[in-house]
């Protein structure tokens, strides 16, 4: 018989199908009371249209993000040739994991980072900085390309910019104060001898607007923060060594601190107050964070890790 | 995987596929008849070792098991500059069933334990009167085989044209990989 040494998180998958769903909830909601407030100036017609074009927007983000992030992180695209190394441990990771196997990319950065983008995991590119290709051994390295790939494979880009269409809506017309863009919505009255209609639409829709953001803000980075975790797991389970993904973070992250290797009794008594890394309940900065602590990933992999070491009959 | 699991990010680890491996000594005897490529009696099984104490009881399991059997010389493993473990397995070359009984084995202690989703390929050489090598890899998640085959050891050169001509000899008998680039290089592998 044969056994599984997946544990199935249902608390990281609840918690974050309901953000998923409180994201699109917000959408609609938003959709709604922008149409009750344009329906007394007679413009709700034009509600929808944004709704669509703030769609489309998201919808063209999506579909070229290989262009464009390739692009902003100036870096290449490389060949079997050039890299073999480095295809050659995705390759055998894409076999492990049976997906299309995606392109590969530098940037040349000293800033040891990765990132996987494209708009299905068949039109993929991973890429690393040769930042990351110096400081990271090749087991490490391996590591953050499982977690790489698992973003491939859950379609994280899809996810998160769907995900952010409401905000990009609400930021749509918080930014069209300035250009009067939202004349057009409540200006209809302006032809007219009656223009009471508009002023509150306007108020109103940038008010809500400003709500939304913010909600959708805190929202989008909370479920950034699930997918990461998720990413972390299906990395870890892929190349079956936890360990070298929590090396390869505590490196990246440069808080290698955190836990210390020097012994206790070799540092001084004040020292010794600054040993846990006092992070607790929900500051600003973890409400705000793209990726979860480093203390929060490294509790996973650790539970993985025993998971994967337990004996069974 | 399914749509909606992979939104979700539960991907689930993709199981490997075992049973393809018995047809291979029929393969085996067509490959020699057709191409002259006879089996050299070496099998070697490439997967991910885990830390802890659960999977070295395993692979300890697994080489007593092979080493027990009176016929066979001993079990050999080894691990690559990838990070994958190696178990190689010899046999008469005449015995091309037991070796992929013996494989079988490997992976179904492998499977038991729980580690199956860390199998990576399988490796049978296969060699011919004027030395060249060629060895069928059996990739477990795609549960399709596909022919290696080096030109020198150094030189990291394929022999392409042999390689499609076996693929062209097996494809009745075995499913061939049909995506080239799922064909890797498996460079100084164990038994090859």
């Amino acid at each position: 018989m044969a056994h599984s040494r997946f544990i199935k998180d249902r608390g990281l998958t609840f918690r974050m199908t309901v953000t998923m769903f409180l994201l699109g909830a917000l959408f609609v909601v938003f959709m709604v009371v922008l149409m009750g407030a344009a329906w007394g100036s007679g413009n709700a017609g034009l509600v929808p249209i944004i709704g669509v074009i703030g769609l489309g927007i998201a919808f063209y983000q999506w579909w070229s993000s290989d262009k464009v992030a390739m692009r902003a992180m100036r870096a290449r695209e490389v060949s079997p040739a050039e890299a073999p190394e480095l295809h050659g441990m995705i390759d055998r990771l894409c076999a492990m994991a049976d997906m299309p196997k995606p392109r590969v990319g530098v940037a040349d950065m000293d800033l040891p980072n990765a990132f996987a983008t494209g708009r299905s995991p068949e039109r993929a590119v991973v890429c690393v900085t040769t930042g990351i290709l110096r400081t990271l051994s090749a087991e490490e390295l391996e590591g953050v390309l499982a977690h790489e790939l698992s973003h491939v494979a859950h379609r994280d880009v899809m996810v998160m910019t769907v995900a952010s269409s409401a905000g990009i809506v609400a930021g749509m017309i918080t930014q069209s104060i300035q250009y009067g863009g939202l004349s057009l919505l409540g200006g209809r009255g302006r032809s007219n001898n009656n223009n009471n209609g508009a002023l509150p639409f306007y108020l109103v829709a940038i008010l809500v607007s400003l709500i939304v953001y913010a909600v959708s803000f805190v929202l989008t980075r909370m479920l950034s923060r699930y997918r990461e975790l998720c990413a972390d797991r299906a990395g870890a389970y892929l190349t079956m060594k936890p360990a070298a993904l929590a090396s390869a973070l505590q490196k990246i992250t440069g808080e290698m601190a955190a836990i210390p290797q020097k012994d206790l009794r070799a540092t001084g008594a004040m020292n010794a107050f600054f040993i846990a890394p006092a992070i607790s309940g929900a500051s600003l900065k973890t409400l705000s964070s793209t990726h979860p602590s480093l203390e929060q990933r490294l509790e996973q992999l650790a539970r993985i890790q025993a998971e994967l070491g337990r004996q069974m009959g | 995987m399914g749509f909606w699991s992979s939104v979700l990010g539960r991907s689930k680890q993709a199981p490997a596929k075992l049973d393809s491996l018995f047809m291979v000594p029929s393969a085996a005897v067509t490959l020699q008849t057709a191409a002259g490529l006879a089996p050299t009696g070496t099998g070697s099984v490439c997967y991910r070792a885990v830390v802890g104490a659960a999977f070295s009881q395993a692979q300890e399991e697994i080489v007593s098991l092979l080493n027990d059997a009176p016929d066979a010389p001993a079990v050999e493993v080894s691990t690559d500059s990838y990070g994958y473990t190696w178990l190689v397995v010899h046999r008469d070359p005449e015995d091309t069933a037991g070796l992929c009984t013996d494989l079988h084995a490997v992976n179904t202690i492998l499977e038991q334990q729980g580690f199956g989703s860390g199998l990576l390929c399988s490796l049978i050489s296969f060699a011919d009167a004027s030395g060249r090598r060629a060895g069928l890899v059996y990739l477990y998640k795609q549960g399709t085989f596909y022919p290696f085959a080096p030109q020198d050891t150094d030189g990291q050169r394929r022999d392409n044209l042999l390689e499609i001509q076996v693929r062209d000899t097996l494809a009745a008998e075995l499913p061939m990989e049909k995506e080239l680039s799922r064909w890797l290089a498996l460079w100084g592998a164990p038994g090859l």
